[in-house]
C-alpha cells in the first residue's frame, strides 16, 4: 500500500532520473519478461469464455476462498507495501513498523462487519449494496463517483511510482525512456483487464502474491540466518549501524511521525479505509458463497500479516547489512532498501527476481484498480443511469471493456504527467475518502434500519468533498518548509503556500464528518422502504437470494 | 408462496422472515458476537497508536535484549488479529452458518 508514502513524501518522486543502477538490467528485464509471458499465457487460457457479465466482472464467482484470499493479498500488497515499508523500517525503524500494523488490523473490519454481508447482498460493484434499498439513481451515481475517485487516485500513484521504480531497476534513464516504460506497463495492464476480465486479473494477482511472499520469505530466512536466528541481535546490530552512521536509535518511536495528531489521523484512515476500498470489496464477488468470502479474508489476513512480519526483518536487515547512508544515496532512495538488500544477499540473480516481483506487483495492483473502475462505469453509470437498468449483459461487458481501455489510456497519460511529481499523498487520500465516504454508508446500510437515500448522499458527498478539500489546503499540497538537503519543499507545489489545514491526513475530521452527515441526513428524511430493507437484511444474513456461481 | 400463515398475514416473504422470532434471534446472535469484538480490537489498536505517540519513552524501553515494549505490543497486535480471525471464523462456521442456512432453506421453501 503506498499510503506509506504519505508521511514520507520523498519516497516515490525520489525515483526520478536514475543516475546509476544496481545489478544487471538484462537479468531484471529477462525475469520480468518471463513473468509477463507466463501470466499472459495463463490469462489467455483462463479467459476463454468471458462473455457474460458475471464472468467478466466476478470471474464467474468460481474462485475458492483460498484462491481469492491469495489474490486479495496480491491486490493489497502493492510495491510500496513491500519496498516502502521495508525502506521505512530501514530508515525510521519502529515508526515504519507502526504503519504495517494499521494495514493489517484494518482487515478485521472487513472480516467482521463487511465481507460476508456484502457478498450476499451485492452483485458486481460496491454501489449494488449501497443502492439496494435506497433510490437507485442518485445513490448509484454517488457511489460510482466515489469509486472512480478512490480508484483513480490510487491508480495514478501506482503508475507514477511504476515509471520511476521500473526505470531504476531496468536501468532506463531519461524522461523519454521512463515515459515509454509507463506506456508499456499501461498497455500490458489494459490487455490483462480487457482480455482477461476479473478471472485473468485474479490469476495475475495470485501468481504475483505467491512470488512476492516466497521472495520475501527467502530473504527473511537469509537475513535471520546471518544473525544466528536471533531477532534481538538483528535489532541490536541494526541500531548500532544506524547510530554509527550518525542516525538515531531505530527502536525509539517518533523518528518518522513528529506530529501526534497527524499520526492518529493517518491511523484512523488506514484502519477504517481498507473495508471501504472499492477494489478490495469487488474481490468478494469472485467467490460462490459468503462462507468462501469469509475464508478469503482469513487467508488474506494470514498472508498479509506474515508478509508484514517479513518486512520487519527485511527492514532491520537492510539497516544493518546495507546501511542507511547507502539506501538514501541510491537512485530509488528509501524504496531501494529491499532491492539493495537482495543484491547484498544473493547478488544479481536475487536482485533480478525481487525487481521482477516488484514490477509484477505494480501490474497486478493497477489491473485490479482498472477493472473496478471500469465495472462501476459500466454497471452503475451506463446500465443503471443511462440505460435505466435495461442494458443486456453483452452491452454492459462491451462498455466495461471500452471503459477499461479509456481508463487505461488516462492512467498512462496521468502517469506520465505525474512522473517525478510528489503525488504519493493520493494513496493516503484514497484511504481517507474510502473511510469517510464509503465505510459509513456501507455500515449504515447493512446495520441501520432507518438509513435512507438522503443519509447516503450526505455521507458519500460530505465525506468525499471534505476529504479532498482538507487535502488541497493541507501541507502536502503547499506550504511545507524547504528541505535543506534537497533545496525543495516536500509539498507537491513549490513556491506557493495556501494551506490552512494543519494535518497531512484529513481522516480525523472527514471520517467522523461522514458518519455524522449520514446520521443527520437520515433522521431528517422520512423515506423508508420496508420491503427492500427486509429483502436486504434477510439476504445479507442468511444468503437467501444471493448471487450464485455460474456454471458452464 | 404461503400467504395463509396462521398468525402473521404478510404478502412479502422477506418481511415475514424479518419479523419472525428466529430471524430476530439470528440477527441478535450475529451482532452480539461481532460488535463487541470490533469495539475490542479498535480500542486495543488505538491504545497502541496512542501509546506510540504519547508514551514514547515507555515504548522505546528495552525489555528482552533489544526488544522494546513498542515491538512487543506491536507483535501482540499481530497475535490478537490472528486470534480474532480464527475465533470468529470458527464461530461463524460452527454456530452461525448452520442457523443462517436453516433460515435460508425455509425461505427457499416459501418462494
Amino acid at each position: 500500500m503506498s499510503a506509506l508514502l504519505t508521511s514520507a513524501p520523498s519516497l516515490v518522486p525520489s525515483f526520478a532520473p536514475a543516475a546509476t543502477t544496481v545489478g544487471n538490467p538484462a537479468i531484471n528485464i529477462g525475469i520480468f519478461a518471463l513473468f509477463v509471458v507466463v501470466t499472459l499465457a495463463i490469462v489467455i487460457r483462463a479467459s476463454r469464455n468471458n462473455r457474460s457479465a458475471a464472468e467478466y466482472y466476478a470471474g464467474g464467482r468460481a474462485f475458492t476462498g483460498r484462491q481469492n484470499g491469495i489474490a486479495i493479498a496480491g491486490d493489497y500488497l502493492s510495491a510500496a507495501s513491500f519496498l516502502g515499508i521495508a525502506g521505512a523500517i530501514a530508515i525510521n525503524g519502529y515508526d515504519g513498523f507502526l504503519y504495517s500494523i494499521g494495514f493489517l488490523v484494518a482487515w478485521l473490519v472487513a472480516l467482521l462487519l463487511v465481507a460476508e454481508l456484502l457478498r450476499n447482498v451485492g452483485k458486481y460493484t460496491m454501489a449494488d449494496v449501497l443502492s439496494f434499498r435506497l433510490r437507485q439513481r442518485p445513490v448509484r451515481i454517488a457511489a460510482a463517483i466515489s469509486t472512480l475517485v478512490v480508484s483513480f487516485f490510487y491508480l495514478l500513484a501506482q503508475m507514477a511510482g511504476a515509471g520511476g521504480l521500473v526505470a531504476l531497476l531496468l536501468g532506463i534513464e531519461g524522461a523519454l525512456g521512463q515515459r515509454l516504460v509507463i506506456v508499456v506497463v499501461g498497455i500490458i495492464m489494459i490487455f490483462y483487464v480487457i482480455y482477461g476480465g476479473m478471472k485473468g486479473t485474479t490469476w495475475v494477482q495470485i501468481i504475483k502474491a505467491v512470488l512476492l511472499i516466497i521472495g520475501a520469505a527467502i530473504m527473511t530466512v537469509w537475513v535471520l540466518g546471518k544473525f544466528g536466528l536471533n531477532l534481538s541481535s538483528l535489532l541490536g546490530e541494526a541500531t548500532t549501524a544506524s547510530q554509527d552512521a550518525g542516525g538515531k536509535d531505530l527502536l525509539q518511536p517518533g523518528l518518522q511521525y513528529k506530529n501526534p495528531v497527524d499520526f492518529i489521523s493517518l491511523s484512523m484512515a488506514l484502519v477504517l479505509g481498507t473495508a471501504g476500498l472499492p477494489h478490495v470489496l469487488m474481490r468478494f464477488y469472485t467467490v460462490p458463497t459468503s462462507r468462501e468470502a469469509r475464508r478469503s479474508v482469513v487467508w488474506a489476513i494470514w498472508l498479509i500479516g506474515i508478509f508484514y512480519l517479513f518486512t520487519l526483518v527485511l527492514g532491520f536487515g537492510a539497516a544493518d547489512l546495507v546501511g542507511a547512508k547507502e539506501i538514501k544515496n541510491a537512485p530509488g532512495g528509501v524504496n531501494s532498501a529491499a532491492p539493495l538488500l537482495a543484491f547484498e544477499l544473493g547478488g544479481e540473480i536475487l536482485l533480478g527476481i525481487i525487481s521482477a516481483v516488484a514490477f509484477a506487483t505494480i501490474l497486478a495492483v493497477v489491473a485490479g484498480l482498472t477493472i473496478t473502475a471500469s465495472a462501476s462505469l459500466s454497471h452503475d453509470i451506463y446500465n443503471t443511469v443511462v440505460k435505466g437498468g435495461k442494458a443486456t449483459p453483452e452491452e454492459e461487458v462491451k462498455v466495461a471493456r471500452i471503459a477499461a481501455l479509456v481508463l487505461g489510456a488516462i492512467a498512462i497519460v496521468g502517469g506520465i504527467f505525474a512522473l517525478g511529481q510528489n503525488i504519493a499523498f493520493l494513496v493516503a487520500l484514497a484511504f481517507a475518502i474510502a473511510a469517510s465516504a464509503n465505510l459509513p454508508t456501507i455500515l449504515y446500510s447493512l446495520f441501520w434500519k432507518r438509513f435512507n437515500t438522503r443519509g447516503a448522499l450526505w455521507s458519500i458527498y460530505g465525506g468525499l468533498v471534505s476529504a479532498i478539500t482538507l487535502i488541497v489546503f493541507s501541507p502536502v499540497v503547499s506550504g511545507k518548509a524547504i528541505d535543506k538537503v534537497t533545496g525543495k519543499s516536500p509539498s507537491m507545489l513549490q513556491g506557493v503556500d495556501f494551506h490552512w489545514f494543519p494535518l497531512d491526513n484529513p481522516g480525523i475530521i472527514s471520517i467522523p464528518l461522514g458518519f455524522v452527515l449520514g446520521y443527520i441526513g437520515t433522521v431528517t428524511s422520512k423515506e423508508y422502504n420496508a420491503a427492500k430493507y427486509a429483502e436486504m437484511e434477510v439476504r445479507s444474513l442468511t444468503g437467501h437470494g444471493a448471487e450464485t456461481a455460474t456454471h458452464h | 408462496m404461503s400467504k395463509d400463515a396462521p398468525e402473521r398475514v404478510v404478502d412479502d416473504p422477506n418481511v415475514a422472515m424479518q419479523d419472525s422470532p428466529e430471524f430476530a434471534q439470528l440477527r441478535s446472535k450475529f451482532r452480539k458476537f461481532v460488535f463487541p469484538l470490533t469495539a475490542l480490537f479498535l480500542a486495543w489498536y488505538f491504545l497502541y497508536v496512542l501509546l506510540s505517540v504519547f508514551a514514547k519513552d515507555f515504548m522505546g524501553t528495552r525489555v528482552i535484549g533489544n526488544v522494546t515494549w513498542g515491538l512487543i505490543l506491536g507483535l501482540l497486535q499481530f497475535v490478537s488479529t490472528f486470534t480474532i480471525t480464527m475465533v470468529y471464523a470458527r464461530w461463524a462456521d460452527r454456530v452461525f452458518d448452520p442457523e443462517a442456512e436453516a433460515l435460508a432453506r425455509k425461505m427457499g421453501g416459501q418462494q
